[in-house]
């Protein structure tokens, strides 16, 4: 159901009318990118530096028992958790609203990689009915594998892929905003803290 | 929310807004410290990136790309979003984009919107023309929020309330979501905030962001925030409505792998935006529209000397590091992108009202240094001073002072004579002689102490001391002599 619209062959003619000359376009997913020695430490320092934390744990459990020694965490009313080992209080598939999710004080879900010269982990609403979960709740717990922590950002797209309808996010540390006079205040709309956890 | 419309900025040219800008010195030289920060920011995220000049050069081959086959690409992208469910809309101007917006709002019955940031729609002058139809328009990133209570435009196109204090912010605050008066700590400012939109989040029907980048090859676009806003915006009402101008067209998804490494380090000096948000296609039960625009842009493509601006990404690196942006403030551009790329944008658009802008400008070439596609923006400043004076739009006093400056560089006796007449004149005039309203070199400086001889008298006495050494010393090498010092 294409809108009939005149706009669209004007705005395509006229483009058209003026040839530019083109270039080839570059390769950017091979070349001799920034790579580090240790990339977890590489990773773990640049999200301190954007107010998240990472830590490298050995298995799920320990980031069970790691996140029920925070009173925040075992205080929480609303955990929505994707992790099976990591119980949670909120089913995703009883919600029909995304709008019911605001009051969730903590999300728990796996990244699919992280990278370490930025510290972005990548999400995707494949297995979230909510997308909206990434951003509503106060408090992001991600977890991901040892072997999924990447160099750079050619590394990373060379894995993003989409093959129909869906949504992916590279997120990095916790909302912020410097748009009071340029100092910077955690916690702007989406989460108010993050946690990243690698494991084996 | 009941917003007057903004304010328009009458058609003044820059040296007078300026001029209002600078007059509060004190506050001149805080909104130059505040940008200059963001430039170091900037400087030290880039030398932590070996092969940033690399990046840069990647960045401007696939612009220069994308930009070329454009027509092409958009049709892709069309096809391939439409594939995914989305809506693809065209527009050849602001009006017809503004017209398309409300046209969505009408058929789904719906009134309230919750918009991230987009310069594009504040190019089209979306909110006035929406609150005009009765539609509530919040803007939801801080800086945007702050302008939109104050009834103000954006200064910056990243940092929009940059040239506004934290009192006053406190000041708006109490005002218009009742903050304890003469709170001004950001902190608790921009919690009040969040707390206050988070309503506005809730309750939105319509969510409406711009978009960094078009992905031709899927069909999808990503949208970089730090607030979260724009995915709160787009993922809570079921209508998500994108707006893009025709230039945010890249031909593949590993393209980003380039432009997410440029962007935010540009832009403000971090490693990535805390958020870079890839969309495709709506969400289940969900409508997403695409609004693709031109306004002009195809104008711009279609010029030899100008096609080049559109490669820009809006970091706004141009900005931070401008010596007259950074002392003549946003406003003073009276454009929706200010500093230098606004410079060559707007009188493409309006050449009458923005004639002046180009003349904004020192020619340092700080723009083109930090731009992160590679925009040889101080020289296409240049070029449309050229233009504009060959279209006679600029005032007569400055054609007229040009065209004596022209033939007085032509014509040998008249320089000397010029020179001779200046050296004698500035030394032994009265002060209320030289600093006349009419020596526009003369306003808020002082002009250097001329020399006692013209340059001309300087060198013949140089070069004839030299020949002086050289026969003297006739083995002296010729590297070495060439510097022009006896030795």
């Amino acid at each position: 159901m294409q809108p009939i619209n005149a706009s669209r062959k004007s705005i395509l003619n006229k483009l058209r009318s003026q040839p530019l000359p083109s270039n080839p376009l570059p390769e950017v997913i091979h070349g001799d990118w920034l790579r580090y020695n240790n990339p977890i430490e590489q990773l773990g320092n640049v999200l301190r530096s954007v107010g998240a934390t990472c830590e490298s744990l050995t298995d799920m459990e320990s980031v069970r028992a790691k996140l029920q020694s925070y009173p925040e965490f075992s205080d929480a009313k609303r955990v929505l958790s994707q992790i099976p080992e990591i119980p949670g209080n909120v089913t995703l598939g009883n919600i029909d609203r995304p709008h019911d999710l605001e009051d969730v004080d903590f999300l728990i879900v796996r990244g699919e990689m992280a990278v370490a010269e930025n510290g972005a982990v990548w999400v995707t609403d494949k297995d979230l009915k909510h997308r909206v979960a990434y951003f509503i709740n106060q408090h992001l717990i991600m977890v991901v594998r040892k072997a999924d922590v990447l160099h750079n950002m050619h590394e990373a797209y060379a894995r993003v892929k989409f093959s129909g309808p869906g949504f992916g996010c590279f997120i990095s540390g916790p909302s912020k905003t410097a748009d009071i006079e340029q100092s910077l205040v955690i916690g702007a709309h989406g989460c108010r803290t993050m946690q990243l956890y690698i494991v084996d | 929310m009941a917003l007057a419309t903004l304010p328009v900025l009458k058609s003044q040219d820059h040296p007078t807004l300026a001029n209002v800008f600078a007059a509060d010195e004190e506050r001149a030289h805080w909104h130059d410290g505040a940008l200059w920060f963001v430039r170091q920011k900037r400087d030290r995220q880039a030398n932590s990136v070996p092969e940033w000049e690399h990046l840069r050069e990647l960045a401007s081959q696939i612009k220069e790309h994308a930009i070329a086959n454009v027509a092409d690409y958009l049709e892709k992208f069309e096809s391939n979003a439409s594939a995914l469910g989305a809506v693809v809309h065209w527009a050849a101007d602001a009006k017809e984009h503004n017209e398309i917006v409300l046209k969505i709002l009408k058929e789904n019955q719906v009134s309230r919107i919750a918009k991230s940031k987009s310069m594009l729609t504040e190019e089209c002058h979306l909110n006035p023309y929406l609150e005009k139809n009765g539609i509530e328009v919040v803007d939801t990133d801080l800086g945007e929020w702050i302008v939109q209570l104050r009834h103000e435009p954006p200064s910056h196109i990243v940092l929009p309330a940059i040239h506004i204090k934290r009192q006053e912010v406190g000041e708006t605050f109490h005002e218009h979501i009742g903050t304890p008066e003469g709170n001004s700590d950001p902190e608790f400012l921009a919690h009040a905030a969040r707390n206050h939109l988070r309503q506005k989040f809730i309750s939105a029907e319509v969510g409406i962001t711009g978009v960094n980048f078009a992905i031709a090859e899927t069909g999808g676009f990503v949208v970089c925030t730090n607030e979260g806003n724009a995915d709160l915006g787009a993922s809570l009402p079921k209508i998500h409505i994108a707006c893009m101008g025709i230039e945010k067209i890249i031909p593949r998804i590993e393209d980003l792998s380039v432009f997410t490494r440029l962007l935010a380090r540009s832009a403000t000096g971090q490693p990535i935006t805390a958020y870079t948000s890839h969309f495709h296609g709506p969400r289940p039960g969900g409508q997403m529209h695409i609004i693709i625009v031109d306004n002009a842009r195809s104008d711009i493509r279609s010029s030899p000397d100008f096609h080049r601006s559109l490669h820009c990404i809006r970091c706004g690196a141009c900005m931070n590091t401008c010596p007259v942006y950074r002392r003549s403030g946003g406003h003073s551009y009276s454009n929706a992108v200010p500093g230098p790329i606004g410079s060559i944008l707007a009188p493409a658009l309006e050449p009458e009202k923005h004639y002046s802008l180009p003349y904004a400008c020192t020619l340092c070439g700080s723009c083109t240094d930090v731009c992160p596609v590679k925009i040889d923006i101080h020289h296409q400043l240049l070029t449309w001073r050229r233009e504009l004076a060959g279209k006679k739009i600029i005032p007569y006093s400055k054609r007229l002072a040009m065209k004596f400056t022209s033939v007085l560089l032509r014509n040998s006796w008249m320089y000397k004579l010029a020179g001779a007449v200046g050296r004698t004149g500035l030394r032994w005039s009265p002060r209320w002689v030289v600093y006349n309203p009419l020596n526009v070199w003369g306003k808020g400086r002082d002009l250097p102490e001329p020399p006692r001889e013209s340059f001309r008298a300087q060198f013949a006495k140089h070069k004839s001391e030299r020949h002086g050494v050289e026969d003297n010393h006739s083995s002296t090498s010729s590297s070495a002599s060439s510097n022009g010092k006896p030795h």
